[in-house]
């Protein structure tokens, strides 16, 4: 009797494994997928290894990692604390903000055109997943093409979407498939003879006024016409602030490092907390990381087309190479490096990386402006 | 497939377009100026 008693307690041990079923394995293989590509590809490592290591945490039968019934779990309440009222994604803005340099874009502002034109993917996609999903999931998903993890967040969030955990895989997986992405886009749409137009390149003078005020201009012109968008970008604008004042050094790099250090280890894990199998295993996950590379093409070829376009009006000699235009999607610095480089392949005396980083660093701004006209037009 | 959804989306996605242009304009015509008024 005191054997079986024995046994019994001891296969009670074991008890769990009971709970477990398919679609959790299938989230543990994302989650080491999210691991192995975070490792050996180094595709945004910071966030796919939190992410793809929070993932099997929360797929464990009855994780303790996560609220079960009245017992509350730690990234349960970092969703709470962080993500539910976008705080996370809002301070990591502070020091993205702090890390950019917009000296280069401000000596060619008329550049910013071109982050604006690649914006077109995200509001084609609204059309095309308003066909599939709600239109606040659908809002959801074509913030994808915003190619900024932080926005996506913010914007998914606010419109509180059941998708946050597809939408954060896709938006920051394809982030790190730009080089894989954008190249046959940009090869589809341009000949080799556009592809190999030199662009010369004068360094012109920003004024330190410029600079500080330009941060500022940004928050109000923006906060003016989607107010939805004032968090958004005055986060970014405010640590640029930090950067550029120059009285405020120590901030500025505690912005750019330990801030954003610190809040890119809870963002990933928490963002986690979001791919149970149940939110995830299912048909709709495939659909919106389709959706999302549907973005990112699109995205692509708004710039390239607006390019083109502009090309028919400027007099020979000072056409614009059209694969500048590719840049303006807010993935930084790869997608100006991919211009680049493509650039360098067609003509190796071609230097398009001034103006390829000048476009993508256009990108990140109108790529948040886009997120607040959003909200604004879904009545936020 | 909701193809009724088209009729609300696709003035989105006009009025996003034009919108997000107006924005940067804006912006491009600030900072031009504050180029210029600052290296005088």
């Amino acid at each position: 009797m005191e054997t079986m008693n024995f046994l019994e307690q001891f296969l009670e041990l074991f008890s769990n494994f009971g709970n477990l079923n398919w679609q959790m394995l299938v989230m543990w293989v994302v989650g080491g997928l999210l691991i192995y590509l975070a490792i050996a590809k180094k595709m945004e490592p910071s966030l796919l290894l939190p992410m793809g290591f929070g993932t099997i945490l929360v797929n464990l039968p009855l994780s303790g990692a996560i609220t079960q019934g009245d017992t509350e779990g730690p990234l349960s309440v970092l969703f709470e604390a962080g993500m539910s009222n976008e705080l996370f994604p809002l301070l990591l803005f502070i020091g993205i903000g702090a890390m950019i340099d917009f000296g280069p874009l401000l000596e060619k502002p008329w550049l910013m055109l071109f982050g604006a034109a690649a914006q077109f993917g995200i509001f084609f996609t609204l059309c095309i997943a308003g066909l599939f999903f709600p239109l606040k999931d659908a809002a959801s998903i074509a913030i994808i093409g915003a190619a900024d993890g932080p926005t996506a967040i913010f914007v998914a969030n606010t419109l509180m979407s059941d998708y946050l955990g597809p939408i954060m895989v896709a938006a920051y997986s394809y982030m790190a498939l730009v080089p894989i992405v954008q190249p046959p886009v940009i090869r589809a749409l341009t000949t080799k003879k556009e592809r190999c137009i030199r662009m010369s390149y004068q360094k012109g003078s920003v004024s330190r006024t410029t600079r500080i005020l330009f941060p500022v201009v940004v928050t109000i012109l923006a906060g003016l016409v989607a107010p939805a968008s004032v968090a958004l970008v005055g986060f970014l604008m405010f640590g640029n602030l930090l950067r550029e004042c120059g009285v405020l050094n120590s901030l500025s790099e505690t912005a750019q490092n330990a801030l954003a250090n610190l809040i890119t280890i809870l963002l990933g894990m928490t963002v986690a907390s979001q791919m149970t199998a149940d939110k995830f295993v299912r048909p709709d996950t495939l659909l919106i990381l389709a959706l999302g590379l549907f973005a990112f093409v699109f995205d692509t070829a708004g710039g390239v087309i607006f390019a083109k376009v502009l090309n028919i009006f400027l007099p020979e000699g000072k056409k614009i190479n059209p694969m500048i235009g590719a840049a303006g999607i807010s993935a930084f610095p790869m997608s100006g490096r991919v211009v680049n480089q493509m650039g360098l392949a067609e003509d190796n005396q071609n230097f398009l990386l001034m103006y390829s980083i000048s476009v993508n660093v256009s990108g990140q701004i109108a790529s948040v402006i886009a997120g607040g006209l959003l909200l604004a037009l879904m009545g936020v | 497939m909701n193809f009724a959804s088209l009729s609300q989306t696709l003035p989105m996605m006009l009025i996003g377009m034009v919108g997000i242009f107006i924005v940067i304009v804006a912006i491009i015509l600030v900072i031009t100026l504050l180029g210029k008024l600052s290296n005088r």
